[in-house]
């Protein structure tokens, strides 16, 4: 008969012998479930950003816009400045995305994940001896403080360089209030930038704590573990943002 | 087989409500508790307080409707009224009506000791309690929502809403949506990760089955409302153009991310009525529940087709006509899952041993009741007929049939089915019955008419109406109706508050029912099970002690139960109150953190209305003073431990 279902908790249960562990159905910790959860409802809210993005591309009424010229002082777009005819150079509107100037701040965001999988793996593997004739290359590996410090500042460099567009945003023209581009753009921007910014407030915990009292063993793995899903999800939700909104024109 | 006769009296406790020794009493007990039967009781009591509330709201609109002219209250009172009726009983009534049987009743349907997270589950109940308040306060004042509860914008913007009455109704909710959020999040864990050994997911009770699809619908509808709320918030202060229509913005773009959210919230409403019902029937009908496979699948088909139906909402906007269809075809798809369960409930109940006491009264009524609604609904799912009914009190009698046939008397079923276990007494079945004819009759001389002045033309929302439109006996109708309602509503309170004191002792198997919960004492201990039971199947305790009644369901073997994990015993009933303590149960502390958290969360919402009234440096002092104490609360909530 069906034994097995009956069972499969018992057996889950029975890995975490020896170590205190409470009893869970799945043998999962209860907040790697319920961090899951979280990133699910955050897909939702990002959805509904970027959706309202889309159905607003190309609705604004005034400039700037994101990929065309526009013109100050009449209704024109288009898709090149040669094409703009008849705006003297003052009132001429650029396209306001900055693409060369986001891949960079990209680049750094998606490497940040990178960092982020090393520190977990210096979490996990913390403890284990390290092999006779170690380099400073094992060395450095090994350190969690130094990957997770560097997953902070990576995401702080991202938002140095959100701070940068925005300002430079603001200087052409474009601001929160000007057009239904603006709007969005900011919003949307400005709620993954937000998101950032919680991440590397949890990373610059976890490190404190590392710092504190050295993070090792099935708990800490889990503190880490959790905070990394986050940040590779925000990472993603970077990637889909960068994809639709600068790179799709 | 048997080994279970009634407890012996010196087991159970003597007066309802009073707990072994050890158990915390008085006031702190309940500020700091996160225990989640506690806290169950404080979301049940809270959304009653605003039941009440909510009908007086209904009350006065009815009052205002019931002669052609009236004049009861001012036009602009009048919408407050409706906002607030509308917003109070879904948000504030019916949604933690199904917390707090989520929180009663999810640990001990599955056999565990707790929520995943009590500290978060204590957080959810005072953000919802302050959210609750700080919407319900401004009518004292002439300054509640008045919007609608939908809140359509561009209605809602500065433009056309200029007072503080819609940032009420925005933070309002984007507070409430906090509380819903983190509760979802700890139940989604809870059921994925708590349950005892052997309770599979297909031999979870229906009830934990439907909270466990709510709260899927809950965490992903939610966002798409947060973030119209996010964007109206947006251009009520920061001068955004989302809604702006002059600079290039869609009209429609509210009411779709609102739909999305809305229409699954509609099964956000129901499924845990469902579920009820869905724990009543079998148990007054001697029978396990008919087709529980089914009854899983259908439900979870709903909450999948729930997503792709919001439209259904718009057919007036002029979407074009592939919407429409497309629209309408699903609506009418999701049709056949719901009514599987009408049919499932009937098939329970047929050639069963039925009881009718009132809970069975209450779940045979929503079977009735919201087949009604469920039938209109079908009929404007079509968009020729909807545009005849759209915004007409034929909607409004359609989603009452829904709300309150449906949701309102499967909870009040459910109510008088767990008094027992939550206060170790039954409520009144005299008095019930009472309340259940009452409410039965009022409810339908109240609704039932509005199909018809819908049918004859009278808007939704209308403030008065003139004579001679062939209305009057309607809505007189109505008006007799919700006073009907409003005696069975107080008899109620009286047999709820009564019951407690004078009711007649119950023994932890209350009702002779088949689930976990009723295999321990009422009121149940605060660890809920001495020994953690192994299940192995859908009924564990009509296995026990009715094994001829499960005797067609799948059993697993009993080897199963040679479980030599400490953490599980056989299944078996407790009948003996003992301390956490004597026997070794670590119990999380009592913490008033969670509180403090929620306190200083909703008053840094409550900041934002300054920036309405141009106090820019007042609302950022509030702001950045209460997000300071709330991440100094929140700081010691985490680095304190949990037990
Ligand atoms: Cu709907």
């Amino acid at each position: 008969m069906a034994t097995a279902v009956a069972t499969a908790g018992h057996d889950s249960h029975a890995e975490g012998h020896g170590e205190h562990v409470h009893y869970t159905s799945t043998g999962l910790e209860n907040r790697k479930i319920a961090v899951w959860a979280f990133i699910g409802s955050e897909c939702m809210l990002f959805a509904s950003l970027i959706s309202t993005y889309l159905i607003y591309k190309g609705r604004s009424r005034v400039g700037p816009w994101p990929h065309e010229w526009g013109c100050k002082t009449s209704a024109a777009v288009a898709k090149t400045r040669e094409l703009l005819q008849g705006c003297s150079p003052a009132d001429v509107m650029k396209p306001i995305l900055d693409i060369p100037v986001t891949s960079q701040s990209t680049f750094v965001l998606l490497m940040s994940s990178l960092a982020m999988v090393l520190a977990l793996a210096a979490v996990e593997t913390k403890g284990t001896p390290l092999p006779a004739g170690a380099g400073w290359w094992d060395r450095c590996l090994a350190s969690s403080k130094f990957w997770l410090m560097a997953t902070a500042v990576m995401g702080a460099t991202f938002l140095g360089y959100q701070s940068y567009e925005f300002t430079s945003f603001v200087h052409e023209g474009l601001t929160i209030k000007t057009n239904l581009f603006g709007s969005s753009f900011f919003t949307l921007t400005g709620f993954h930038g937000a998101h950032v910014t919680a991440g590397v407030l949890w990373l610059l915990t976890l490190f404190a704590i590392d710092v504190k009292r050295g993070l090792k063993g099935k708990t800490d793995v889990l503190l880490v573990d959790i905070c990394a899903l986050y940040w590779h999800f925000v990472d993603v939700v970077w990637i889909a943002i960068f994809t639709l909104i600068y790179l799709i024109q | 087989m048997a080994t279970t006769a009634a407890p012996a009296p010196g087991q159970t406790p003597t007066a309802g409500g009073s707990y072994a020794a050890g158990e915390q009493t008085g006031i702190w007990s309940w500020l700091a508790t996160v225990d989640h039967k506690r806290i169950g009781t404080l979301y049940l009591w809270t959304a009653l307080s605003f039941f009440i509330v909510g009908g007086i709201e209904a009350f006065i609109i009815r009052l205002q409707l019931m002669r052609p002219n009236g004049q009861v209250v001012s036009a602009e009172v009048y919408n407050q009224l409706f906002t607030m009726h509308g917003t109070t009983m879904v948000f504030l009534v019916i949604m933690p009506l199904s917390a707090a049987f989520f929180n009663y009743l999810i640990p001990l349907q599955i056999g565990a000791r707790d929520v995943a997270f009590p500290r978060l589950n204590a957080f959810s109940y005072w953000v919802y309690l302050f959210g609750g308040v700080f919407m319900t306060i401004p009518i004292f004042f002439g300054a509640a929502p008045n919007g609608g509860w939908f809140g359509y914008a561009p209605l809602t913007t500065m433009q056309f809403s200029g007072g503080l009455n819609i940032d009420f109704w925005v933070i309002g909710l984007q507070i409430l949506g906090i509380s819903s959020l983190a509760a979802a999040f700890n139940f989604i864990t809870t059921i994925i990760n708590m349950r005892a050994p052997g309770m599979t997911l297909m031999r979870m009770p229906i009830f934990t089955w439907m909270s466990f699809i709510v709260q899927f619908l809950l965490i992903l509808a939610f966002p798409a409302i947060t973030i119209a709320l996010v964007f109206l918030q947006f251009d009520r202060f920061f001068g955004t153009q989302f809604y702006e229509i002059a600079a290039g913005a869609d009209p429609l773009l509210w009411q779709h991310l609102f739909w999305v959210f809305g229409h699954p919230e509609v099964y956000i409403l129901i499924l845990p009525a469902f579920g009820l019902a869905s724990e009543i029937l079998p148990t007054f009908s001697k029978k396990p529940l008919f087709g529980y496979n089914v009854m899983v699948y259908s439900g979870i088909m709903i909450g999948f087709l729930g997503f792709g139906v919001w439209a259904h909402h718009m057919f007036a906007v002029g979407m074009g006509a592939t919407a429409d269809t497309i629209f309408s075809m699903a609506t009418m798809l999701i049709g056949i899952p719901t009514g599987v369960k009408i049919f499932n409930w009937i098939a329970t109940m047929w050639g069963g041993q039925i009881r009718f006491t009132v809970a069975m009264k209450f779940a045979i009524a929503l079977v009735a009741l919201f087949t009604i609604g469920g039938i209109s609904g079908v009929m404007h799912s079509s968009p020729p007929t909807d545009l005849q009914q759209t915004d007409t009190y034929f909607i409004v009698a359609h989603f009452h049939y829904v709300l309150f046939g449906g949701s309102i008397m499967g909870i009040m079923g459910g109510i008088y089915f767990y008094y027992p276990k939550m206060t170790g007494r039954y409520m009144s079945e005299k008095i019930g019955n009472w309340h259940f004819w009452l409410f039965f009759i009022g409810m339908n001389l109240t609704f039932f008419p509005m199909h018809f002045s819908g049918m004859l033309g009278m808007p939704r929302r209308i403030y008065s109406y003139d004579v001679g439109q062939g209305w009057e006996t309607f809505n007189f109708q109505s008006t007799i109706g919700v006073m009907i309602q409003g005696l069975g509503l107080i008899l109620f309170v009286y047999n709820f508050l009564k019951s407690k004191k004078t009711g007649a002792v119950a023994p932890g198997d209350a009702w002779g029912a088949g689930t976990l919960e009723w295999s321990i004492p009422s009121p149940p201990p605060e660890y809920n099970f001495a020994q953690l039971p192994v299940v192995t199947s859908r009924y564990p305790l009509w296995d026990l002690k009715h094994p001829e009644m499960t005797a067609g369901l799948a059993h697993s073997g009993p080897d199963a139960m040679t479980v030599t994990d400490s953490h599980a015993t056989p299944m078996h009933e407790e009948t003996e109150y003992k301390n956490a303590a004597d026997l070794g149960i670590p119990m999380p502390f009592p913490t008033i953190k969670p509180l403090f958290t929620a306190l200083f969360l909703v008053l840094m919402f409550s900041g934002l209305l300054f920036i309405h009234l141009d106090l820019f440096p007042v609302a950022l002092t509030i702001m950045i003073g209460c997000a300071a104490a709330f991440v100094g609360s929140l700081y010691g909530w985490l680095t304190s431990p949990l037990e």
